[in-house]
């Protein structure tokens, strides 16, 4: 029972960091209809900028992470502006194709300018466990969860009323009638790619700390966004938080319970994945699309 | 000089290659590709072997998304059932190789077909990321499939590798002997795949890429025709997947990873959605492109130090590059560049 509540609790927390990843992706994909296979690099990227700043140039680490989430949205924004802007109205394919071209530019760049071999990381989240209904938890993975949750917070009020935010919600909804209004749907874009960007660094931050080392196999996480917001619907918010934690306890429970041989928590995401849209075509939150010729 | 398309008879009007310097370019590259071994070395014949199979992989993907419109992630996962199919029956069984190949296309082809199912309910992003996950399926159960008597790992039996009981080494050594093989297995591939976009079912297929709603509405069976697609795509992916493994003599899963997929794609981007001369010159460029930067690191290696432990990070860094810069410079890929280039001279001087 209490290997039951361990694996939920650290279950729950790699969700909520999922979550976190999978919100950016959302973002993404709800104001411009860009699917991307860059945020796994985008997490990449941000987790390497903080090594940078408190590893290597020896900041306190709030100064040195606030920096880095900082770089991270700008790159977001620079890769908006550089490579999807002239893509606009070319077909799907294209632009997955070129998000997939990215990735592979930038995890060249990291190996370039960091290399391969995997590095301690800055501890900043506190390593001790605490007991909670019997199983031990590392306070790690509470600070993680209770920071993504945060971040949410964070988000939903911003959306809810900042005036950049309740901008992005009109895109989001319709892109004629919010041009039509007045609102730049250029900025609503780079709002939305340096939001991506901020997530996922500090999701990669969160990744970096938990794993307590850094490698190319973080930005990993990338692909399991797919089961996250496939599985919630590709266009819902809500969709990303509850898919998030689904797809977290699920690999915490498949690679736990189940004989670790079979290697069950790397593919039982893209199982549940494949069996949940054969039931529902567009996730459990994402908006039908009623399509007429 | 050619001023417009006049043709008076249907047979014209339906023929691949309509004019006759179509026809005298065909003859060149074929004599081209009878000639090129003979004076090629066996770097630049395992060169040519590895574009001759990626492009028949390409080609199968073409049919797929360039020419069904219908997004996959899942190409490596494809090749994989090929290769490894071939090589249990190849090591378990001793099959020769005659018999491994056609057995492995065809049922890929099933394994293929199976794995498109989802894509009767699912369109666009959603079915792509349905692949990807049929991708992730395929390479665990070949990491994981013991049970089913799969190692990591295969390594083929020699004697395997003969033709109707002749042995390989009858036509020289391998390289040498297997350019033949692949060679005729691309032409072979490239006349089905450019006559089966003449017939009812190819026809099919374009009308689901050009509007799924509009071809139900004709009476095209939706369901049957993209399980035909993913079938017919699945079985040349199968068919490269099977020759990979008799060429190379040893296949493992880290071949056909998520990564394989995502090289397949790129080769019919830079090459050209849905054009069959495309996904060979795509499959040319993403073979040729990490070669020719390992080659320029050797000749720099004694200007820059250290140049070859950066090599991988360029190749992989000139591969993303590339795709970026072909969708935004040129999105119709290669096949629109020598489009361009023949027009230009073509109406030369009169550009207007």
């Amino acid at each position: 029972m209490d290997r039951i509540i361990q694996l939920a609790l650290s279950g729950i927390a790699n969700g909520a960091i999922f979550a976190l990843v999978a919100l950016g992706f959302v973002l993404i994909y709800k104001s411009s209809d860009v699917i991307n296979f860059a945020q796994g690099e985008l997490l990449l990227i941000g987790a390497y900028l903080t090594y940078t700043m408190v590893e290597l140039f020896g900041l306190w680490w709030p100064i040195g992470v606030v920096i880095a989430v900082v770089l991270a949205a700008a790159v977001g924004v620079v890769i908006e502006q550089l490579v999807l802007r002239p893509l606009i109205g070319e077909p799907a394919i294209s632009v997955i194709m070129v998000t997939i071209g990215l990735s592979s530019l930038l995890r060249a760049m990291v190996g370039a300018i960091w290399g391969v071999t995997p590095r301690p990381a800055p501890q900043f989240l506190p390593t001790d466990t605490v007991t909670i209904l019997g199983a031990n938890v590392g306070v790690d993975r509470i600070w993680a969860f209770v920071l993504a949750i945060a971040l949410f917070a964070l988000l939903t009020l911003f959306f809810r009323f900042s005036r950049e935010g309740i901008a992005m919600r009109a895109v989001a909804d319709d892109q004629q009638a919010a041009l039509s209004m007045g609102i730049s749907v250029k900025k609503v874009w780079a709002v939305a790619w340096a939001i991506a960007a901020i997530t996922a660094a500090v999701g990669g931050i969160l990744l970096m700390s938990i794993f307590g080392g850094l490698s190319g196999t973080i930005g990993r996480v990338g692909l399991l966004v797919f089961p996250v917001v496939i599985l919630g619907g590709l266009d819902s918010i809500p969709g990303a938080i509850i898919g998030g934690l689904i797809i977290g306890l699920l690999q915490s429970f498949a690679g736990g319970l189940l004989p670790p041989e079979w290697g069950l928590g790397e593919v039982a995401p893209f199982v549940v994945l494949l069996l949940i849209l054969l039931v529902r075509p567009y996730g459990l939150f994402g908006q039908r699309i009623i399509e007429r010729v | 000089m050619q001023s417009g398309t006049f043709h008076t008879t249907y047979a014209s009007d339906v023929r691949l290659r309509p004019y006759w310097p179509q026809r005298i370019r065909i003859v060149i590259v074929l004599a081209l590709a009878l000639i090129f071994p003979w004076f090629a070395d066996r770097y630049w014949l395992n060169l040519a072997n590895t574009i001759a199979i990626a492009a028949i992989g390409a080609i199968g993907l073409n049919i797929l998304v360039g020419y069904t419109g219908q997004i996959s992630i899942g190409h490596g996962g494809f090749l994989a059932v090929g290769a490894y199919t071939a090589g249990l029956m190849a090591v378990n069984l001793g099959t020769p190789m005659w018999i491994t190949i056609p057995v492995a296309s065809f049922f890929t082809a099933v394994v293929g077909a199976f794995f498109g199912l989802p894509s009767l309910r699912l369109k666009g992003l959603y079915l792509a990321i349905a692949t990807l996950a049929s991708q992730e399926i395929i390479i665990w159960v070949l990491t994981h499939g013991k049970l089913l008597g799969i190692g990591e790992s295969l390594s083929l039996p020699r004697a395997s590798n003969n033709l109707f009981g002749l042995p390989m080494e009858w036509l020289g050594n391998n390289d040498f002997a297997f350019y033949w093989i692949c060679l005729v297995a691309l032409i072979l591939t490239v006349i089905f795949v450019s006559n089966l976009f003449r017939t009812r079912t190819g026809r099919a297929f374009v009308a689901i890429r050009d509007q799924d709603i509009a071809a139900q509405v004709i009476g095209v069976d939706l369901f049957r025709y993209k399980l035909l697609a993913f079938a017919t795509s699945s079985f040349f992916a199968g068919l490269a997947g099977a020759l990979t493994a008799h060429y190379r003599g040893v296949i493992s899963w880290e071949r056909f990873t998520i990564d394989t997929s995502i090289l397949y794609l790129a080769m019919i981007i830079i090459g050209g959605m849905g054009s069959v001369s495309g996904s060979i010159y795509g499959a040319a460029f993403m073979t040729l492109l990490p070669a020719l930067l390992s080659n320029l690191a050797r000749a720099l290696s004694d200007v820059v130090p250290n140049i070859n432990s950066y090599l991988p990070y360029m190749q992989q860094g000139a591969f993303g590059l590339a795709i970026i810069l072909f969708l935004i410079f040129e999105p119709e890929g290669i096949v629109k560049m020598w489009r361009n280039v023949k027009d230009y001279f073509r109406l030369w001087p009169f550009s207007y």
